[in-house]
Protein backbone atom coordinates (compact mmCIF):
# COMPACT_ATOMS: atom_id res chain seq x y z
CA UNK A 1 0.00 0.00 0.00
CA UNK A 2 1.36 3.48 -1.31
CA UNK A 3 1.85 6.24 1.94
CA UNK A 4 -1.21 8.96 1.04
CA UNK A 5 0.70 12.07 0.28
CA UNK A 6 1.50 14.79 2.68
CA UNK A 7 -1.10 17.09 1.66
CA UNK A 8 -4.82 16.33 2.24
CA UNK A 9 -7.40 17.61 0.17
CA UNK A 10 -9.43 18.38 3.05
CA UNK A 11 -9.35 17.60 6.89
CA UNK A 12 -11.24 18.32 10.25
CA UNK A 13 -9.93 18.49 13.87
CA UNK A 14 -12.34 18.59 16.44
CA UNK A 15 -11.63 18.34 20.47
CA UNK A 16 -14.21 17.12 22.83
CA UNK A 17 -13.84 16.05 26.95
CA UNK A 18 -13.70 12.25 27.30
CA UNK A 19 -17.57 11.88 28.24
CA UNK A 20 -19.06 8.80 27.30
CA UNK A 21 -21.76 10.34 25.73
CA UNK A 22 -19.63 11.71 22.94
CA UNK A 23 -18.75 8.58 21.35
CA UNK A 24 -21.44 8.64 19.44
CA UNK A 25 -21.03 12.29 18.50
CA UNK A 26 -17.51 11.32 17.55
CA UNK A 27 -18.86 8.71 15.28
CA UNK A 28 -21.77 11.04 13.82
CA UNK A 29 -18.81 13.63 13.22
CA UNK A 30 -17.09 11.53 10.72
CA UNK A 31 -19.66 9.57 9.16
CA UNK A 32 -20.81 13.35 8.08
CA UNK A 33 -17.53 14.62 7.18
CA UNK A 34 -16.89 11.53 5.31
CA UNK A 35 -20.24 11.69 3.69
CA UNK A 36 -18.55 13.71 0.35
CA UNK A 37 -16.53 10.68 -0.54
CA UNK A 38 -20.30 9.07 -0.95
CA UNK A 39 -19.40 5.56 1.42
CA UNK A 40 -21.31 2.53 0.97
CA UNK A 41 -23.14 1.37 3.70
CA UNK A 42 -20.52 -1.58 4.78
CA UNK A 43 -17.18 0.41 4.94
CA UNK A 44 -19.07 3.47 6.81
CA UNK A 45 -20.20 1.11 9.16
CA UNK A 46 -17.05 -0.28 9.72
CA UNK A 47 -15.34 3.08 9.97
CA UNK A 48 -17.92 4.33 12.97
CA UNK A 49 -17.06 1.03 14.29
CA UNK A 50 -13.46 1.48 14.10
CA UNK A 51 -13.56 5.23 15.36
CA UNK A 52 -16.08 4.24 18.18
CA UNK A 53 -13.26 1.57 19.53
CA UNK A 54 -10.70 4.42 19.48
CA UNK A 55 -12.58 6.84 21.35
CA UNK A 56 -13.67 4.66 23.84
CA UNK A 57 -10.49 3.40 24.74
CA UNK A 58 -9.10 6.87 24.90
CA UNK A 59 -12.26 7.64 27.14
CA UNK A 60 -12.06 4.08 29.12
CA UNK A 61 -8.53 3.32 29.50
CA UNK A 62 -6.42 6.90 28.72
CA UNK A 63 -8.77 8.97 31.06
CA UNK A 64 -9.07 5.99 33.36
CA UNK A 65 -7.86 8.05 36.26
CA UNK A 66 -7.94 11.86 35.17
CA UNK A 67 -10.59 13.79 33.05
CA UNK A 68 -8.78 15.44 29.63
CA UNK A 69 -9.52 16.17 26.09
CA UNK A 70 -10.02 13.75 22.97
CA UNK A 71 -8.39 15.26 19.56
CA UNK A 72 -9.77 13.51 16.46
CA UNK A 73 -8.49 14.66 12.99
CA UNK A 74 -10.05 13.11 10.02
CA UNK A 75 -8.06 13.90 6.80
CA UNK A 76 -9.14 12.85 3.14
CA UNK A 77 -6.36 12.44 0.61
CA UNK A 78 -6.08 11.91 -2.90
CA UNK A 79 -7.77 8.56 -4.46
CA UNK A 80 -10.81 8.47 -1.55
CA UNK A 81 -7.64 7.59 1.19
CA UNK A 82 -8.56 8.79 4.40
CA UNK A 83 -6.98 9.17 7.89
CA UNK A 84 -8.23 9.59 10.87
CA UNK A 85 -6.11 10.13 14.09
CA UNK A 86 -7.48 9.61 17.64
CA UNK A 87 -5.22 11.15 20.06
CA UNK A 88 -5.64 11.42 23.97
CA UNK A 89 -3.16 13.37 26.15
CA UNK A 90 -4.03 10.49 28.93
CA UNK A 91 -2.03 7.68 30.96
CA UNK A 92 -0.77 5.80 27.65
CA UNK A 93 0.06 2.16 27.53
CA UNK A 94 2.86 0.78 29.13
CA UNK A 95 2.88 -2.39 26.41
CA UNK A 96 1.20 -1.21 22.69
CA UNK A 97 1.56 -4.85 21.66
CA UNK A 98 -0.37 -6.38 24.55
CA UNK A 99 -2.95 -4.21 24.65
CA UNK A 100 -3.60 -4.99 20.81
CA UNK A 101 -3.63 -9.02 21.84
CA UNK A 102 -7.20 -10.46 21.02
CA UNK A 103 -9.49 -10.89 24.49
CA UNK A 104 -6.90 -8.50 26.64
CA UNK A 105 -8.29 -6.36 28.64
CA UNK A 106 -7.40 -4.44 31.81
CA UNK A 107 -10.91 -3.83 32.64
CA UNK A 108 -13.21 -7.19 32.85
CA UNK A 109 -15.23 -6.07 35.38
CA UNK A 110 -16.57 -3.49 33.13
CA UNK A 111 -17.61 -6.21 31.01
CA UNK A 112 -14.88 -4.89 28.52
CA UNK A 113 -14.59 -7.31 25.48
CA UNK A 114 -10.69 -6.67 24.39
CA UNK A 115 -11.70 -6.63 21.14
CA UNK A 116 -11.29 -2.60 20.55
CA UNK A 117 -7.85 -3.20 18.64
CA UNK A 118 -8.79 -6.13 16.70
CA UNK A 119 -12.11 -4.75 15.30
CA UNK A 120 -9.82 -1.74 13.93
CA UNK A 121 -7.51 -3.81 12.45
CA UNK A 122 -9.85 -6.23 10.76
CA UNK A 123 -12.23 -3.16 9.80
CA UNK A 124 -9.26 -0.54 8.56
CA UNK A 125 -6.35 -0.98 6.45
CA UNK A 126 -3.82 -0.01 8.62
CA UNK A 127 -3.63 1.18 11.90
CA UNK A 128 -0.43 2.94 13.55
CA UNK A 129 -0.38 3.28 17.50
CA UNK A 130 1.86 5.38 19.67
CA UNK A 131 1.65 5.73 23.16
CA UNK A 132 3.77 6.72 26.15
CA UNK A 133 3.56 5.83 29.93
CA UNK A 134 1.93 9.06 31.52
CA UNK A 135 1.82 11.25 28.00
CA UNK A 136 -0.96 9.53 26.25
CA UNK A 137 -2.21 7.50 23.34
CA UNK A 138 -2.18 8.24 19.41
CA UNK A 139 -4.25 5.47 17.32
CA UNK A 140 -4.27 6.52 13.29
CA UNK A 141 -6.20 4.44 11.06
CA UNK A 142 -6.63 4.57 7.69
CA UNK A 143 -8.27 3.07 4.37
CA UNK A 144 -9.48 3.95 0.93
CA UNK A 145 -13.24 4.65 0.64
CA UNK A 146 -14.84 3.25 -2.62
CA UNK A 147 -18.02 4.34 -2.33
CA UNK A 148 -21.65 3.78 -3.47
CA UNK A 149 -20.93 4.93 -7.53
CA UNK A 150 -17.40 2.97 -8.52
CA UNK A 151 -18.73 -0.66 -6.94
CA UNK B 1 -32.95 2.51 24.73
CA UNK B 2 -34.64 -1.42 25.97
CA UNK B 3 -37.62 -3.07 26.30
CA UNK B 4 -37.94 -5.82 28.93
CA UNK B 5 -40.10 -8.60 29.49
CA UNK B 6 -40.41 -11.73 30.69
CA UNK B 7 -42.97 -14.79 29.98
CA UNK B 8 -43.10 -18.71 31.19
CA UNK B 9 -39.22 -18.46 31.97
CA UNK B 10 -37.83 -16.58 29.18
CA UNK B 11 -36.71 -13.25 29.47
CA UNK B 12 -36.90 -11.11 26.16
CA UNK B 13 -34.41 -7.71 25.90
CA UNK B 14 -35.49 -5.76 23.09
CA UNK B 15 -32.64 -3.25 22.38
CA UNK B 16 -32.81 -0.27 20.08
CA UNK B 17 -30.62 2.66 19.04
CA UNK B 18 -26.73 2.97 19.08
CA UNK B 19 -24.75 0.05 21.32
CA UNK B 20 -21.47 1.93 22.35
CA UNK B 21 -20.05 1.45 25.85
CA UNK B 22 -22.11 4.43 27.02
CA UNK B 23 -25.27 3.26 26.14
CA UNK B 24 -24.34 -0.59 27.03
CA UNK B 25 -24.09 0.33 30.79
CA UNK B 26 -27.32 1.61 31.03
CA UNK B 27 -28.83 -1.88 28.95
CA UNK B 28 -26.61 -3.88 31.27
CA UNK B 29 -28.35 -2.45 34.25
CA UNK B 30 -32.04 -3.02 33.34
CA UNK B 31 -31.30 -6.84 31.88
CA UNK B 32 -29.47 -8.22 35.43
CA UNK B 33 -31.93 -6.62 37.26
CA UNK B 34 -34.58 -8.48 35.14
CA UNK B 35 -32.53 -11.38 35.40
CA UNK B 36 -31.87 -11.53 39.67
CA UNK B 37 -35.44 -11.00 40.31
CA UNK B 38 -37.06 -13.26 37.37
CA UNK B 39 -34.38 -15.95 37.34
CA UNK B 40 -34.78 -16.92 33.54
CA UNK B 41 -33.97 -20.32 31.71
CA UNK B 42 -33.60 -18.79 28.39
CA UNK B 43 -32.17 -14.83 27.77
CA UNK B 44 -33.13 -13.77 24.06
CA UNK B 45 -31.49 -10.52 23.10
CA UNK B 46 -33.11 -8.63 19.72
CA UNK B 47 -31.05 -7.08 18.26
CA UNK B 48 -33.21 -5.70 14.90
CA UNK B 49 -33.51 -2.68 15.71
CA UNK B 50 -30.00 -2.01 17.04
CA UNK B 51 -28.49 0.86 14.66
CA UNK B 52 -25.00 0.58 15.50
CA UNK B 53 -22.93 -1.79 17.88
CA UNK B 54 -18.99 -1.56 18.68
CA UNK B 55 -17.38 -4.26 21.03
CA UNK B 56 -19.44 -3.21 23.85
CA UNK B 57 -22.51 -5.15 22.58
CA UNK B 58 -19.74 -8.29 22.46
CA UNK B 59 -19.16 -7.32 26.21
CA UNK B 60 -22.65 -7.14 26.95
CA UNK B 61 -23.60 -10.57 25.49
CA UNK B 62 -20.57 -12.25 26.90
CA UNK B 63 -21.40 -10.85 30.32
CA UNK B 64 -24.97 -11.93 30.73
CA UNK B 65 -23.73 -15.21 29.55
CA UNK B 66 -21.56 -15.42 32.50
CA UNK B 67 -24.46 -14.78 34.61
CA UNK B 68 -26.58 -16.98 32.78
CA UNK B 69 -24.69 -20.19 32.29
CA UNK B 70 -23.58 -20.19 36.13
CA UNK B 71 -27.62 -20.82 36.71
CA UNK B 72 -27.79 -22.91 33.98
CA UNK B 73 -29.60 -20.95 31.25
CA UNK B 74 -28.63 -19.88 28.27
CA UNK B 75 -28.72 -16.94 25.86
CA UNK B 76 -29.83 -16.46 22.57
CA UNK B 77 -28.71 -13.34 19.93
CA UNK B 78 -32.02 -12.60 17.71
CA UNK B 79 -32.17 -11.17 14.74
CA UNK B 80 -28.87 -8.98 13.90
CA UNK B 81 -28.72 -6.85 11.00
CA UNK B 82 -25.58 -7.87 8.93
CA UNK B 83 -23.34 -5.52 9.68
CA UNK B 84 -23.98 -6.42 13.70
CA UNK B 85 -23.52 -10.08 12.56
CA UNK B 86 -19.96 -9.10 10.94
CA UNK B 87 -19.00 -7.58 13.96
CA UNK B 88 -20.15 -10.94 16.50
CA UNK B 89 -18.53 -13.11 13.92
CA UNK B 90 -15.31 -11.59 14.61
CA UNK B 91 -15.62 -12.12 18.35
CA UNK B 92 -16.83 -15.83 17.93
CA UNK B 93 -19.28 -14.88 20.05
CA UNK B 94 -22.15 -17.94 18.35
CA UNK B 95 -19.98 -20.11 19.74
CA UNK B 96 -21.46 -19.43 23.73
CA UNK B 97 -24.44 -17.99 22.11
CA UNK B 98 -26.68 -19.01 19.30
CA UNK B 99 -27.41 -16.36 16.51
CA UNK B 100 -30.90 -16.94 15.02
CA UNK B 101 -33.05 -14.72 12.53
CA UNK B 102 -36.03 -16.40 13.57
CA UNK B 103 -36.52 -16.35 17.24
CA UNK B 104 -40.27 -17.32 17.07
CA UNK B 105 -39.68 -20.97 18.49
CA UNK B 106 -38.03 -19.77 20.87
CA UNK B 107 -40.28 -17.75 22.45
CA UNK B 108 -43.29 -19.02 24.97
CA UNK B 109 -46.72 -18.61 23.07
CA UNK B 110 -47.84 -16.81 25.76
CA UNK B 111 -45.55 -13.77 25.28
CA UNK B 112 -47.31 -13.20 22.03
CA UNK B 113 -50.98 -13.48 23.55
CA UNK B 114 -49.51 -10.76 26.13
CA UNK B 115 -48.00 -8.38 23.66
CA UNK B 116 -51.12 -9.02 21.66
CA UNK B 117 -53.67 -7.82 24.59
CA UNK B 118 -51.41 -4.64 25.98
CA UNK B 119 -51.90 -3.17 22.35
CA UNK B 120 -55.53 -4.25 22.44
CA UNK B 121 -55.58 -2.20 25.47
CA UNK B 122 -53.64 0.52 24.59
CA UNK B 123 -55.73 1.25 21.44
CA UNK B 124 -59.28 0.56 22.53
CA UNK B 125 -60.00 3.89 24.23
CA UNK B 126 -58.66 5.74 21.00
CA UNK B 127 -61.40 3.88 19.03
CA UNK B 128 -64.40 4.08 21.50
Amino acid sequence: MSRPPLRPLNEMTLTFPALSENERFARLAVSGFLSALDPNISELSDIKTAVSEAVTNAIVHGYRDTPGDVMMQVRIFKDSRISIKIQDKGCGIPDVAQAMTPLYTTSPEDDRAGLGFTIMETFMEKIKVKSKPGKGTTVILERTVQGKKRL
Amino acid sequence: MINISTTGGVTIAELSGDLDHHTARLMRTDIDRELAEKRPRRLIIDFSSVTFMDSSGIGLIMGRYRIMNENGGDVIVARPPAYIKKVLRLAGVDRLAPITDDPRDLIPEDFYKEKEAEKIEQTAPQTT
